[in-house]
């Protein structure tokens, strides 16, 4: 570090704090002052709106319960399945020739809107064999076609001829349905900015190893992985705050019902449809809370690079 | 004597090759199965877009490929040829690039400060600036539509069109997307320029140059893959935006592709199907991006600097 004048750093942050302070902050604090106030916000009804949240009154309309549950089960499995699926796409596909190609198949997802995503993923999925090529492949395979954007059973009932049994919410076949879409349309972000990572990386450690005899899996275990680290952190927690927001995919393709709604999704029904303000914004403080322990472990992570470097 | 160990070590180098090449069988099949995997999804949404908007929703999409005589390009006619359409393709490109570079530049100035100067309160404001990535637009969206209406400077920008600032204006739009595209720039962009060894800046100071000098001639040429990355989903990002647009511009001459695209559907009723088209059309100009910044994801670029 040198020595420079002690407004300089404010300098080069100024555009970014005058903007993010209109734009998310200012949004955000109306947010959690209106979380205290009634549907109109105009009289102060102080926690009324939290509890509303944690008894949830009324699950035929807005089921607060399955929305965090959902959301935790978003949380985990589109996570680990996007950043595991990027981070062996990245590897394994930087040693072939035809990695852009390869990259490319993998990011065209990203580039289709989501409503045309929904549109054809309502075909993937139909009940009609002839029509869903999901159910096709099952009727191929010799099984009953699944209802998968509508059924609420357990997922093993889809793959196995177990009979029904009572799975907790959220482990819906429709809630994996769903992220099963959301992991096709998500990995090929994990995969470009992984990769880019990986790029960074000096070629010469890893052929040093290799010339010491090292095998691939220790190579990937000492070197690569220590030294990814800190973008598979930056992917990670992108990915979990994305999941708490998840909005635009399961409001397309189930606007919620069949007990799939999310976080996000609540808070826009909450919010726009039963002109609940109070309750709606409850909801998004709720999604802001969950990203506490994100910072927490950020913290950390970057005490730890400004000690090594 | 001599020859033996020439052909010994030859034989030796061949079934290397021998168990190269076939070792390296179940990596292709992995690769290849991923995308396969990956792209039946948009091959169905391809094929679809050439068919019959009534065959779509009646029969799976891979029976047009057994019958050509289904195809056609009513769908796509559909789309190009509605009203507008080619002025909404420019107007997605008036508001995306600017968007896009604003946050790039932008933010790898706030990601150099946070990574490389100290000053008061950094790690909290840095946190903070993290912790918006959870803010969800559309609850900003209502307290910023407010705002706009008060500050709006009417007016008619030359060329590109639209209000001088605020609503109805492209310039109110870049701001808007900048700012909510700012949190992940900066997160992602701190992240890589922290990686780089201290020697480099350390160096560089030495050698009398300015923050300046070591951000545009050191930082962000090494640092060309995370940008690569960030440009290619900032675009994304901004180029499928239909929400924010629909919210802050409410005139329809500057309407960009998504909404343009958005009424032809519901003008069409519940003629879906032209989504389809429409989606391939729309994906061209980022896949082209994507392309294009494809080449500056090479290898190495760090190692070749700090030897050098």
């Amino acid at each position: 570090m040198i020595g420079r004048a002690w407004w300089i750093p404010w300098l080069w942050l100024a555009p970014t704090l005058a903007l993010l302070g209109v734009f998310l902050v200012y949004p955000s604090v109306d947010t959690v002052r209106r979380s205290f106030l009634d549907e109109r916000s105009d009289n102060f009804v102080g926690l009324d709106n939290y509890q509303f949240i944690i008894d949830n009154p009324t699950p035929l309309s807005l089921d607060t319960h399955a929305a965090l549950l959902n959301n935790l089960l978003w949380l985990t499995m589109f996570t680990a399945v996007c950043v595991g699926l990027g981070l062996l796409m990245a590897i394994l596909t930087a040693r072939v020739r035809y990695e852009a190609a390869a990259k490319a198949a993998i990011f065209v997802p990203m580039a289709i809107s989501f409503v045309a995503v929904s549109v054809i993923w309502r075909f993937m999925y139909d009940i009609q064999t002839d029509v869903g090529t999901v159910n096709a492949v099952f009727a191929e395979l010799g099984k009953d076609p699944v209802a998968w954007l509508i059924s609420t059973e357990a997922p093993q009932k889809a793959f196995l001829d177990v009979p029904p049994n009572d799975t907790p919410s959220p482990f819906q076949v429709n809630n994996f349905a769903l992220i099963a879409v959301g992991v096709w349309n998500w990995t090929g972000f994990t995969l470009v900015i992984l990769s880019a990572g990986l790029k960074s990386i000096s070629k010469d450690l890893m052929e040093a190893a290799r010339v010491d005899g090292a095998g691939e899996w220790q190579i990937f275990r000492r070197i690569t992985l220590p030294l990814m680290l800190p973008t598979i952190i930056v992917v990670t927690t992108t990915l979990v705050i994305q999941t708490l927001k998840t909005f635009d995919l399961v409001w397309v393709m189930t606007g919620g019902a069949f007990k799939t709604d999310v976080v996000a999704t609540l808070f826009f029904k909450a919010a726009f449809i039963n002109r609940d303000f109070g309750v709606g914004a409850a909801l998004a403080v709720v999604l802001m809370a969950f990203v506490v322990p994100i910072m927490l472990i950020s913290i950390r992570r970057f005490q730890v690079q400004e000690e090594i470097r | 004597m001599a020859a033996q160990r020439i052909s010994a070590q030859h034989r030796g180098r061949l079934s290397d090759t021998l168990r190269k090449t076939f070792g390296r069988i179940p990596l292709h099949f992995v690769i290849l199965a991923t995308c396969l995997a990956w792209s039946i999804p948009t091959i169905a949404l391809l094929v679809s877009s050439f068919r019959d908007p009534s065959a779509i929703a009646g029969s799976g999409w891979w029976n047009a490929l057994l019958d050509p005589t289904q195809w056609t390009l009513t769908n796509y006619d559909n789309v190009l040829n509605a009203r507008g359409m080619t002025d909404a393709f420019i107007n997605s490109l008036i508001i995306t690039i600017p968007s896009t570079l604003f946050v790039i530049l932008i933010g790898a100035f706030a990601a150099y400060a946070f990574a490389w100067m100290k000053f008061p309160f950094r790690n909290v404001i840095f946190l903070i600036v993290v912790a918006l990535l959870v803010v969800p637009v559309q609850m900003t969206l209502i307290p910023i539509l407010r705002l706009y209406t008060i500050v709006t400077i009417e007016g008619s920008i030359p060329i590109i069109g639209g209000n001088v600032f605020g609503v109805g204006s492209y310039s109110g739009l870049w701001i808007a997307h900048t700012a909510y595209g700012l949190p992940f720039a900066i997160f992602l962009l701190r992240n890589f320029f922290g990686g780089l060894p201290r020697e480099l800046f350390e160096s560089a100071h030495l050698d009398g140059a300015s923050d300046l000098t070591v951000f545009f001639k050191i930082v962000l040429p090494l640092s060309v893959p995370a940008i690569a990355a960030l440009a290619i989903f900032q675009f994304l990002w901004v180029w499928q935006d239909l929400l924010v647009a629909l919210v802050l511009l409410g005139d329809p001459d500057l309407a960009p592709m998504t909404l343009q695209i958005n009424s032809l559907v519901s003008s069409f009723g519940s003629n879906y199907q032209v989504l389809t088209a429409a989606a391939f059309l729309s994906m061209i100009v980022p896949l082209g991006i994507f392309f294009a910044l494809q080449r500056y994801f090479v290898e190495g670029i760090l190692a070749g600097s700090v030897k050098g």
